[in-house]
This record gives structure tokens, sequence and C-alpha cells, in this order.
């Protein structure tokens, strides 16, 4: 039997604030709520007569689709405020908006925010839960679980698991989110990708950091590739594309020449075919990108049960 | 609540024999086990469903689909219960569409599980029927719901419980009430 350990988070907010034993929880209960949605009818009853709501201040398709799934495959109703056609526009403050939002009762409010901390701004400003669905490049906490749950699934471990991330760190709230996550639970990470995508102090969060893509690459068991993220660079952190494909762009002979045989490629999407991942290897078989997905459902819907069933 | 042991009312050859005997209730009930599918109610009663198969095997001497249900997401009392609900898969590989289903649980108390696991049944399909069958009836129900086949009745005070102990959990095969004071 399972060790008994209880969830007392309202929020969820990043893997920073939780621990080992937290984040394994979530990872057992995803597994229960993959397998409700290979049912007949991939709907259950428990958030039932609860309301969701996605507040998007930025593009998303994946993310918000799959909180809004995950959410109606629970029962509970859900609503979505994009920014691009809110009060916002208008000049609304974030508070004025969630605060308003909230007056309607709602019980849990899912954000996504350019600025890193609006997640816990939220928290501090709300009575409702809150779910950090990405703020800046700060965390996006349901990403790296759904990355730690599809890492399982594949390698069945953690501990002692060679993981390599590649790609724009400095910009990157899944790398942050997954190095929190992977070593809470006890697997190597290494960090790659050009000097000026790479924030200052990244190894004190205990990764190793290099440059060189062929040490990312040796020995890893999964390669997590993380997007150029063109719109968030204020100026341009490389030569051009082609360079950055060059030194860092992941394709077959790469991965022939350095690369452990059976590596699992990971991507967060959307991908940005031909620059950080090669068509051939994002559509081989050792691509999980679309287990990925799939798995951030089953993941979603274990933290907005948890958060629900929390008093 | 300190909960003392009370008395023992079955131990392993009396659980066997119990379910002996519901195994040829059954097999009557139904005119043999033709379209029979035999699903338990996750923990204990998951388990004695697989022995309830076993029975109905050696009886007809063909195999019985067995299937266990987990109930946690159809619960209604998630927000009330003090410890935290684990959620466990269930485990149905073939359609429950146009068959027989035997439900079996350990113990039948307020009725409560049964409603949570009519609710999810009939979400994985639409049986022929539902039959229900539960190696302890303690009276005390909640919701209308009654038992097509019982090992045991016994009646008990609502200071009492009734547990089901299995090897696979338990290390033992046995039924104990026990009672508070």
């Amino acid at each position: 039997m399972e060790k008994a350990i209880t969830w007392t988070k309202k929020h969820l907010l990043g893997i920073e604030e939780l621990s080992e034993e937290e984040i394994l929880l979530i990872l057992d209960q995803a597994k229960g709520f993959k397998e409700v949605l290979e049912r007949p009818i991939p709907k259950v009853p428990p958030l039932r007569g609860k309301t969701i709501v996605t507040l998007f201040c930025e593009p998303s398709t994946r993310t918000r689709t799959s909180f809004e799934l995950a959410a109606k495959r629970l029962s509970a109703d859900t609503i979505s405020v994009a920014a691009a056609s809110s009060s916002f526009q208008k000049g609304e403050t974030l508070k004025d908006t969630a605060r308003n939002i909230e007056a309607m009762k709602v019980d849990m409010i899912i954000i996504r925010h350019s600025a890193a901390g609006a997640a816990h701004f939220l928290a501090r400003s709300v009575d409702a839960s809150v779910v950090n669905a990405g703020d800046g490049a700060h965390e996006h906490p349901t990403q790296a679980l759904l990355d730690a749950f599809t890492m399982r699934e594949k390698l069945g471990r953690f501990k002692g698991l060679n993981v390599s991330i590649v790609g724009d760190i400095a910009h990157s709230r899944v790398a942050r989110s997954n190095i929190w996550a992977l070593t809470k639970l006890g697997a190597n990470v290494t960090v790659c990708g050009p000097k000026t995508m790479m924030p200052v102090e990244i190894e004190k969060m205990g990764a190793r950091v290099t440059y060189d893509i062929k040490e990312a690459l040796e020995g890893a068991d999964v390669l997590n590739i993380l997007r150029i993220q063109l719109e968030r660079q204020k100026e341009p952190l490389f030569p051009g594309t082609r360079e950055y494909i060059k030194c860092f762009g992941i394709n077959r002979e790469k991965l022939k020449k350095y690369a452990k045989k059976d590596i699992v490629i990971m991507h967060p999407g959307p991908i940005n075919r031909g620059v950080e991942l090669s068509d051939d290897v994002a559509d081989d078989e050792y691509s999980v990108i679309l287990d990925q997905v799939t798995n951030g459902v089953a993941v979603r819907m274990a933290v907005l049960f948890l958060l629900s069933v929390t008093k | 609540m300190n909960l003392k042991e009370r008395a023992k009312v079955l131990d392993k050859e009396g659980i066997s024999r119990t379910l002996k005997r519901m195994a040829h209730e059954i097999v009557e009930q139904n005119k043999g086990i033709e379209g029979l599918v035999v699903i338990g109610i996750k923990t204990r009663g998951a388990y004695l469903a697989e022995q309830l198969a076993a029975k109905l095997k050696e009886i007809e001497k063909s195999d019985v689909p067995v299937g266990a249900l987990d109930i946690t997401l159809y619960r209604d009392d998630l927000t009330e219960i003090s410890a935290q609900p684990v959620v466990h898969s269930t485990d149905i590989d073939f359609d429950i569409t146009g068959k027989k289903v035997i439900l079996v649980d350990d113990v039948l108390f307020t009725g409560r599980t049964v409603r949570c696991a009519l609710d999810e049944l009939i979400d994985f399909g639409r049986p022929a029927n539902i039959q229900l069958a539960v190696l302890i009836d303690r009276g005390h129900r909640e919701l209308p719901i009654r038992p097509d086949y019982v090992g045991k009745n016994i009646p008990t005070s609502l200071k009492e419980t009734v547990e089901v102990r299995v090897k696979q959990l338990d290390d033992i095969d046995e039924v104990v009430v026990l009672g508070g004071e």
C-alpha cells in the first residue's frame, strides 16, 4: 500500500514550493486519471458544481485546452477569459479582473501571465484556489509534472536518471520548473544552450551547465528540447537561425553521433520544426511529444482534484 | 475510537464455503454463466470477486471475466471525509454492454458505496442487468438498495464495524466484528 501523504496546499503556484512526496502524490493520482481518460465515457463526477476560470493573458493552445479538458472530465464548469477579448484592453488591473471574476463565485482560477509572480500575486488577492499555468520566465508547474509523469511512464524511475534540457534556458519557465521537479526527484539535470540564453547562477538550482551539445547528449536518458522563444527576446540572442540549428538543433545525425540509442525525446511544444528539432526526430519512435500532451490532461486532472478536495 | 475485536464471524474455510454457496446460487439464478462478468469494488471486494470467479469456474468449467472498480471519484462525501481520498485505477478490460454483471463487495452497510459503483458501471456501458453479491450484510441501509446474494447477515449496532480481511492485504482470510468501548 502506498504511503498516506496528505495534500494540504490550496494553490499550485510552482514546483519550488513542493516536496518530493507531494510531487509523487500528484504523479500517482495522475495514473488513476489516465485510466479514466481511456474509458468509454471519459468523465467522472468529483468536481460537480465547482466552477473553474481559465484566465490566459498570453497565447496558448495546448495548456489551455488541456486544463479545460481536465476540468470538464472532472465535471467542473469552466469559463475561459482571454486577455485579448477582456477588460484588460480597457485598462483593468489583474487584481480587479480577478476579484470581479471571483465575485461571481468561482472556486478556482487558472492563470497564465507574462509577468513572473502573477500567480502568487493572484493567490494573495483572492479566496479561490489558484493554479499557475505559466508566469513569465518563472514557473510552469503542470508542464514539469507532466514531463516527470511521462519520464516515469517510459523509464520507470527518477533516481540517477540523466535528463538534458536544451535550448533557451534563460527565457524558459519550463526549464525552471523541470529543474526543480527533477532535482527533487533525484534525477541529474544538465542544461545546455548558447551562453546568451543561459541565466546566471542556474547551477545553484542543482543543474549542470554545458555549452556543448555533445556533452548534453552523451549519457542522457532523456532529452527535453525547449522552443526558441523569439517573442520573448528583446534583442537577438544568436547570430542567426542557421547558426543555432548547426550548434544546438537536434537532428538524427547529432543523435546518432553522440546520444544513447534509446534516448527519450521530449518537447513542451509548440515546435519550431527544423529549428530546435528536425522533422524526422520530432516524428521519431523515440519522440514522446504526443504522449506528453495526453499525459498533460491526466496530470492536470490530478492537480485540480487534489486542490478541490483540500479543505 | 479504539475498536476491540468482538467476534470472529468467518474464518478462511468459512469464507470459502460461503463464496461457494453464493457461486451456486448465481449459477442457478442465471442458468449457467453465459454472458456473466464479475466486477469487484476495490479494494477488498476486488479480491473476493476473484475468489468468486474461481468458484464459478469450478462449477461451470469455463472462465468468467473479472474486473475491479475504484469508486473514489464517484463518492458523495469527497469533501467531507477526513482522510485524503486516493484515486486508483478501475480495471475493466472488457465491454460490459449486454452482459450480466455480478457486482461484488465485502460488506454492505449504508448502500452508498454500491450507489457509487452503479453510477460508475453505467458509465462503462449498458449491462443487461446488475446483480449485487456481498459477503456480509450488516444492515443500516440509507438508500433503497438490496443484495441479490448474501454470504452472511450480521445484525450490528452502529458502534460496531465489520472487517473483512483478505490474505493479499491483511495476511489472513477472515471476517471479524469490531466494537467500541
